[in-house]
């Protein structure tokens, strides 16, 4: 069972539904019991970064602790950013410090947000991407991005002016900037593959 | 490259989806779910609810819309009509919309936009901006007067007709106005000034509409959706006119539109948005195919 944690933002049952689509196990919960038996677990997102912290609240611990012990964990979006060290959207606020990195506003000379569909160049040694290709268009709509600083990290770029990392994984920490459950035929892939890698832990 | 995007626009009224010439003589197009799913099937990039009977009090019924569409359909859709408060975006972004369009409510109350961008990020709030010329609104009210009284859509004003579209779209002032509640209302706010201060508040989309446009398959209005995305930062989909193929071509390339909506000729199956696409990157237009 994929956990989907419910900490009271936006969008949280669209990944569920993709999930439950694919014919993946997953729920939606904000319990810590269901939290610690999933077999992995989903960071959404649809929330300013400060307010998402917050509203994590104890979780955050809870959930570093499982993932820094191998659960598997997929953040999107804000649920991405979090993964980072900090963020200045609204203010300076701590993230959960999983990836190094900052999450810092799309630099000028472009229209903000980041929003629609880009190509993201595909690494072959990344696992979410397996059976896409080496590049696919995914939903994006943001205003902030994560400076990735971690030497640990993999990164699949995408192009918006200069080349941003539109997805990060360090062992079995994963995140993608944009929004695969929103990304059609190629965001239930990755999807897909994030259960499958969830199974294969678990086996 | 960020893709431009082809969004087909669901007028939604009593759980139907409907679709009229300036905001009347309102026709059926289907069931919202099905067509929405159609829609996703043939490559749209975005969908866009607009629930046009629930100005004046939220409804129960787009919520469970909304809920359903997000059960079958995996592409971001933005949801609009008559949302008040902070809480009911909250409940339609739950319930599995990507953004929340707000027009009347927010022009009435504009710290709504930056409440809703503070909490869910500036990218789930889309300013939807109905605009028509400020010098022909009288035009328009007795245009409509005339619609009623005849009962027909061929009338003097036909909106097809070249005449009217130079009426509309010949105003040398240049100049339009902000219109609420459904484009019933006309509020004497600077359109292109409204989409400036809606980006300030924290808005992270225009949805801008030709009032004179709508539904009449002349083309989008060039000028106003120039005029706005010269004047934001933020992306402008354009809304309201769309025909032909070309029409999207020239929102994108004249107007500088970050994307398109179109709702007749998609509804009414002049075009399919797969042939949308393909007239667009044979063009030389970034898409996603």
């Amino acid at each position: 069972m994929i956990v989907v944690i419910d900490y009271n933002v936006g969008n949280v049952r669209s990944v569920c539904n993709a999930f439950r689509h694919i014919g993946c196990d997953a729920n939606l919960s904000c319990e810590p019991s269901d939290i610690e038996s999933s077999a992995g677990l989903v960071l959404p997102g649809v929330a300013a970064f400060g307010y998402a912290v917050s509203a994590l609240g104890t979780l955050a611990e809870l959930i570093k602790k499982l993932t820094l012990s191998g659960k598997p964990l997929l953040g999107i979006c804000v649920g991405y950013q979090i993964l980072f060290d900090e963020s200045s959207e609204y203010g300076q606020h701590n993230g959960l410090g999983l990836v190094s990195g900052r999450v810092v506003p799309l630099p000028a000379g472009r229209t903000v947000p980041h929003m629609g569909w880009n190509l993201v160049k595909l690494p072959e040694d990344m696992d979410l991407f397996g059976g896409l290709g080496k590049e696919k268009h995914f939903y994006f709509a943001h205003s902030f991005y994560a400076d990735v600083t971690d030497s640990q990290a993999k990164i699949a770029y995408t192009d918006y002016g200069f080349d941003f990392p539109a997805s990060v994984q360090k062992g079995n920490i994963y995140g993608t900037q944009f929004h695969p459950e929103k990304s059609s035929k190629s965001g239930l892939k990755v999807l897909k593959n994030f259960a499958q890698i969830c199974e294969g832990t678990n086996s | 490259m960020l893709a431009k995007r082809i969004i087909p626009c669901l007028d939604v009224k009593d759980n139907r989806v409907v679709k009229g010439v300036h905001f009347l003589n309102l026709r059926d197009a289907g069931d919202p779910v099905e067509l929405g799913t159609r829609y996703s099937d043939d490559g749209a990039d975005e969908l866009v609810f607009l629930d046009i009977t629930a100005t004046i009090r939220f409804r129960k019924t787009i919520v469970e819309l909304v809920e359903s569409v997000a059960e079958n359909v995996f592409i971001p859709f933005t949801v609009g009509g008559g949302f008040q408060t902070v809480e009911q975006i909250d409940e339609l972004l739950r319930s599995g919309a990507e953004k929340v369009s707000v027009n009347t409510a927010a022009v009435r109350n504009p710290d709504l936009i930056a409440e809703a961008a503070q909490r869910f990020g500036n990218q789930c709030v889309v300013l939807a901006i109905d605009a028509r010329p400020v010098r022909n609104s009288r035009t328009f009210k007795l245009i409509r007067q005339d619609k009623i009284s005849n009962g027909a859509r061929r009338s003097k004003a036909n909106p097809d007709s070249p005449q009217h579209r130079k009426a509309s779209f010949g105003d040398a002032l240049g100049q339009w106005q902000v219109c609420v509640k459904a484009g019933s209302e006309t509020t004497g706010i600077d359109a292109v000034e409204w989409a400036v201060e809606g980006e300030k508040l924290g808005a992270g989309e225009i949805l801008l509409t030709s009032m004179d446009a709508d539904g009449t398959k002349a083309g989008y209005d060039i000028e106003l959706t120039k005029a706005v995305s010269d004047a934001v930062n933020i992306p402008v989909i354009a809304s309201g006119g769309a025909g032909k193929l070309e029409h999207l071509y020239e929102a994108i390339v004249d107007g500088g539109a970050d994307a398109v909506l179109m709702a007749s000729i998609t509804h009414f199956e002049n075009y399919t948005v797969k042939q949308m696409k393909e007239y667009l990157a044979g063009r030389g237009i970034p898409v996603n195919i």
